[in-house]
């Protein structure tokens, strides 16, 4: 039977065992109609106990809030939520309240909801299993702790504390969750936990919380303490620096954290429960939820990895080109244990890149986030060489050479037979056709496309690109790979620009658009930002630099004549203007001495000046709405048509790829949950809006018109 | 000859409790004091650019209330930017003489639309939290002869031989007549909702009223300024008035206005934008003035203020129909009445501060809606509302009832 293990042992010391139905215990109705059970006999039966073990039946301590349950709350019930949500902390309230002690054992993880109810326990041991993660992260669901977890890390941290634990939402092992305060007491095994949890109650009979007690005062000062005020003062524009105010979690938490220090304690508990429902109902955490908890999971899953084919693990990889993303494929892989040939064509070359691998991991020992003996193996595991012959019986060969077909082609031709017998050769490209490059191998159905993104020990994602002979064996064994090397890969059909690259390619291409028409360079990039991507198109150019745009563009050029395509057509502008830029003013971008922007050695980038002579025009005045929705909208559209084109089989892959691969505003939950939260109705209309006003580049396509019609969601 | 005031409207939030487990303590003061001017804008979907300025009194203007609660209110109430706001602190005067500054403002000609209002949220800023040397600089306090207002409340009733029973019976009477009104409905009109960021209710009527409180019930408390007198303030207090004895510690916290949060705002303005953006007038601002009494006592300017007011308006005090005498203690409102021979039917006649509460910066405009709307219920012309405050100031302001230009 699941439910509340209720046991009280010969010294009259309580044990609560969670286990409630399904794999985790969670926070939804069964957990309020238990923990209601089980304090009200607490309180009846107070007089023979002599204190309470919290503990759990199952692998995890607690899981969190039941997001199924959350996701379908919607505006309207807003009263509904809010009473349930002050009904559900009102037994941790009266749990706390008992006049006994009341001990957390953390036997697993304690997440979310998990963590909120250690909280309002008067002590909390954790077994020191470093796979078992404590902390809120609601925060990154777009909702805020609010089964009393915001109000008591407040009250229990002080504020400077409190905050980054809530508004970053972070997930700590057991040990640093005891530098933090968030729990009070390591131990050994389950074992060690119970003896100690047993004698904390024998030695405090009279456990209160500090929020109880007269004398309480706030760690680190109140609202009035001149240190504090500063925080109060300053925390807000540095969220906002970050989020540029699109997320509303963040901000709630700040706030309702702010507030509960005006008020007495229940007061608080109601004003976090207030903006639990705001959150609550918000596109953002629908959005959040929908693609960072399902799809995603989903995704993690094996989602888009074909079934009945048996899981594999890389033990040997060549890893061809020490260059930047090279030396990161290298490093990541052998951080999981994988070993690594890592060949260049001179051992120089090789050896720098194993020398960034060092640079990382030394950097990680100085922050004591590695331990010497983990640099050593990993180290070990990478063998640099300048011989194609060391490649012999890897598993997995990715090439990572310039991005030129002729370049790869001798490349591939001349190491696949290094591979173990059915070895899978992987190209990590990030526009070349994978069926073109297939046509250099004897085998192209072990021939795949691993596309990374840079910085890789970095970026979360892998984009698999399955060629027209890739057999499903093959895209098995490259997901696996992805997976364990800890990344998120996202599969999709070969095509020109895949996805990743060529909606991100319509971003840039927007920006340039705009700085054609005379846009305020400064305008476009900030206005970008303020839409949600990370870095302006212009910025983001000068990264990727002109040059590449130009080269690209040049193979690109010959790749449409050849097969009879128009991918250039995608991103025109970027080919124009970054070719002039090379072209006639030697501004190939940030690494070539400086592109749209100067990089001053002493100082942060500023708009080359000349910008402004060649593209600048003062009477071209666009509202800054319609700046923002151009940048988002061209992203979507692409999207679609990517959709439309088969180049992806599953949404989620596109929403994730979205917001991982190329900066997609997060809150968002990517490029085809922005149009469900638009509504799609609304969107076809801004969207034949703009196309009316800017250009054909944004009407809406077919599809999406039909799906207008029948108001049909992306799922 | 000046341009007539007019009074568009006049709301408020109801009173709450101003205590930890009051109603509306989980409510900041901005947020309380942005919802009227929500609630103010979204009644008459004002273009809230044609609003000239907004005054709004608030006693303890420090912490919560700091820093122009006014301007900072109207920002978050998503105000038009050229709505510039102004915080004024004339102690429980305010938000009267508020309503008073932004007619004057009006009359004048110079501005066309004025908001006045007050804040107060008493259990975020207590009363006294603010400081000032009047009281907290011994010099200063020994010039001015400071005694707390209460020992003031208690020096009234005594020279006037008004017994405890009497000031206890006066706040039955109180209780009684607002909880009548509550129950009659006679607040709705003007009383305004506070709700959460998701628009759940957080609380719709006043809840300090105690309906069936009796003299008996009341007799049990204790007097409130006893031990504080006796540790020499009393002896300051007869230091100006040699022929009293001693001083009758009558008032408590069941005849003592009572501490609540509460928000208020009215609307002010000249016929000309009145008719332009389709305002209906209720009221005018006739006249209003201030003086100051001998500040020991403090309490005792409602009755000068008010034979001033006459005087400015020209008038006679029979022809005021109705009057709001705010009961900061009971022996001021029984004083005014007895100085001035007023009728008791025409005093308060819907219960006042000791029933439903005190929020100091917010009650004088409070008293202006309440009096409009009992002057529209009665079909009645001239109202005063009067008020007592710190350091022996008096203010009276006389409406009349208008239905149109």
């Amino acid at each position: 039977m699941s439910g509340f293990i209720y046991e009280k042992d010969k010294d009259n010391i309580v044990t609560i065992k969670m286990d409630m139905t399904g794999p985790v215990n969670a926070m939804n109705e069964e957990f309020i109609k238990l923990m209601e059970e089980t304090v009200t006999r607490l309180e009846s039966e107070k007089d023979g106990i002599k204190g309470v073990v919290i503990t759990s039946a199952k692998d995890t301590f607690f899981a969190g809030g039941d997001l199924n349950q959350l996701v379908q709350i919607q505006k309207g019930q807003e009263q509904e939520f809010f009473n349930s949500a002050e009904k559900n902390k009102s037994f941790l309230r009266r749990l706390e309240l008992l006049g006994k002690p009341v001990v957390a054992a953390i036997n697993g993880a304690a997440l979310g909801g998990g963590c909120e109810i250690c909280l309002a326990c008067h002590h909390r041991i954790a077994i020191n299993n470093p796979k078992t993660q404590i902390g809120m992260p609601e925060v990154s669901l777009g909702l805020l702790p609010g089964a009393g977890g915001t109000v008591r890390t407040v009250r229990m941290l002080g504020l400077e504390k409190a905050l980054p634990l809530l508004v970053e939402g972070k997930r700590l092992k057991p040990a640093q969750a005891l530098e933090a305060g968030l729990i009070d007491e390591l131990a050994d095994d389950a074992n060690d936990m119970m003896k100690k949890a047993i004698k904390w109650i024998q030695e405090n009979p009279a456990a209160v919380q500090p929020w109880d007690k007269k004398e309480y005062k706030i760690p680190g000062g109140d609202t009035k303490n001149p240190y504090i005020i500063q925080i109060l003062q300053a925390a807000p524009s540095m969220l906002y620096k970050k989020t540029k105010g699109l997320m509303p979690a963040p901000k709630k938490i700040l706030a309702v954290a702010a507030e509960s220090l005006r008020v007495d304690f229940d007061t608080a508990l109601r004003i976090e429960s207030r903006g639990l429902t705001n959150l609550v109902v918000s596109p953002e955490a629908k959005n959040m939820i929908n693609t960072f908890f399902f799809q995603l999971n989903d995704l993690n899953a094996g989602g888009s990895r074909p079934k009945g084919v048996e899981k594999t693990k890389v033990k040997k990889l060549g890893m061809i080109g020490a260059g930047m993303m090279g030396q990161g494929i290298a490093y990541v892989s052998a951080k999981v244990g994988i070993e690594v040939i890592l060949k260049d064509i001179s051992m120089e070359a090789a050896e720098k890149g194993k020398a960034y691998c060092d640079k990382l991991c030394t950097k990680l020992v100085s922050k004591e986030k590695m331990a010497q003996a983990q640099k050593d193996e990993l180290l070990g595991l990478i063998k640099p060489t300048a011989e194609d012959k060391d490649l012999e019986g890897c598993d997995l060969i990715v090439e990572a050479v310039f991005e030129n077909i002729e370049l790869k082609n001798k490349i591939i031709s001349g190491t696949e037979k290094y591979l173990v017998k059915n070895g899978v050769y992987g190209s990590n490209t990030s526009t070349l056709p994978i069926t073109e490059l297939s046509k250099a191998t004897e085998k192209p159905e072990n021939f795949i496309g691993i596309h990374f993104f840079s910085p890789v020990e970095k970026m979360p994602l892998v984009e698999i690109i399955t060629g027209k002979k890739t057999t499903p064996e093959t895209l098995a064994k490259a997901f696996d790979f992805a997976q364990q090397i800890k990344k998120t890969p996202i599969v999709v059909n070969d095509s020109r620009g895949f996805f990743t690259s060529r909606v991100f390619g319509t971003f840039v291409d927007e920006g340039c658009k705009l700085l054609q028409e005379g846009i305020n360079p400064v305008l476009i990039d900030s206005l970008a930002k303020q839409a949600g991507m990370p870095v302006g198109a212009l910025a983001v150019h000068d990264e990727v630099s002109q040059e590449l745009t130009k080269k690209v563009g040049a193979t690109n050029k010959e790749l449409d004549a050849k097969r009879g395509e128009s991918f250039c057509s995608t991103n025109p502008t970027t080919i124009e203007i970054g070719n002039r830029m090379v072209d006639e003013f030697k501004r190939g971008g940030r690494a070539y001495g400086g592109g749209y922007y100067d990089y001053p050695e002493n100082g942060p980038k500023r708009i080359w000046p000349k910008l402004y002579d060649l593209y600048y025009k003062p009477e071209v005045n666009y509202p800054n709405q319609d700046i923002k929705d151009r940048i988002l909208f061209r992203q979507v559209i692409e999207s679609i048509k990517c959709l439309d084109e088969g180049v992806f089989n599953a949404v989620r892959d596109a929403n994730i790829g979205s917001i991982m691969g190329i900066g997609f505003p997060p809150h968002t939950g990517g490029v085809f949950q922005y149009i469900n939260t638009y509504g799609i109705q609304n969107f076809v209309a801004r969207a034949e809006e703009l196309a009316a006003k800017y250009g054909d580049r944004f009407n809406p396509p077919a599809s999406l018109k039909k799906m207008a019609k029948s108001n049909s969601v992306y799922k | 000859m000046s341009t007539p005031a007019f009074i568009f409207d006049a709301i408020r939030t109801p009173r709450g409790k101003g205590k930890k487990d009051g109603s509306l303590h989980e409510v900041k003061p901005v947020d309380l004091l942005a919802s009227v001017l929500k609630a103010l804008q979204s009644r008459y979907s004002l273009d809230t650019s044609r609003i000239d300025d907004l005054i709004v009194g608030c006693v303890m203007p420090v912490g919560e209330q700091g820093s122009n609660i006014a301007k900072t209110a109207a920002m978050v109430a998503g105000w038009d930017e050229k709505v510039a706001g102004m915080q004024m602190d004339r102690f429980c005067a305010s938000s009267l003489d508020a309503t008073a500054i932004a007619a004057m403002k009006v009359m004048s000609g110079w501005e066309q639309l004025v908001v006045a209002g007050g804040v107060e949220s008493m259990s975020h800023v207590a009363i006294g939290v603010n400081g000032g040397p009047w009281a907290d600089d011994p010099a200063t306090s020994m010039i001015t002869g400071f005694v707390p207002q209460g020992i003031g409340a208690d020096l009234i009733a005594t020279i006037e031989k008004f017994s405890r029973e009497d000031v206890d019976a006066f706040a039955v009477t109180s209780q009684d007549k607002a909880a009548a009104a509550q129950k009659a409905g006679h607040f709705k009109k003007s009383v305004i909702p506070v709700t959460d960021a998701n628009g759940l209710l957080i609380l719709d009527q006043d809840e300090f009223i105690r309906p069936g409180t009796t003299v008996e019930g009341l007799s049990k408390l204790k007097a409130s300024f006893e031990f504080m007198g006796s540790l020499g303030f009393d002896a300051v207090a007869l230091s100006k008035y040699p022929g009293v004895e001693r001083i009758n510690h009558v008032h408590h916290a069941g005849n003592s206005s009572g501490i609540v949060d509460g928000a208020c705002a009215i609307l002010i303005g000249n016929e000309k934008i009145g008719k332009e953006l389709g305002l209906k007038p209720r009221g005018r601002v006739v006249a209003s003035s201030v003086t100051s009494t001998e500040p020991t006592i403090m309490l005792t300017g409602p009755t000068a203020a008010t034979e001033k007011v006459l005087k400015i308006a020209g008038l006679r005090i029979n022809q005021i129909d109705l009057f709001e005498v705010n009961e900061a203690f009971a022996s001021v409102p029984m004083r005014f009445q007895k100085d001035l021979n007023v009728p008791w039917e025409k005093i308060n006649v819907n219960g006042g501060s000791i029933a439903m509460g005190h929020p100091l910066g917010a009650t004088g405009g409070i008293l202006i809606g309440t009096v409009l709307d009992e002057l529209e219920r009665r079909g009645l012309t001239y109202g005063l509302c009067t008020m007592c405050a710190g350091g022996g100031i008096g203010i009276a302001t006389i409406v009349e009832r208008v239905s149109s230009y």
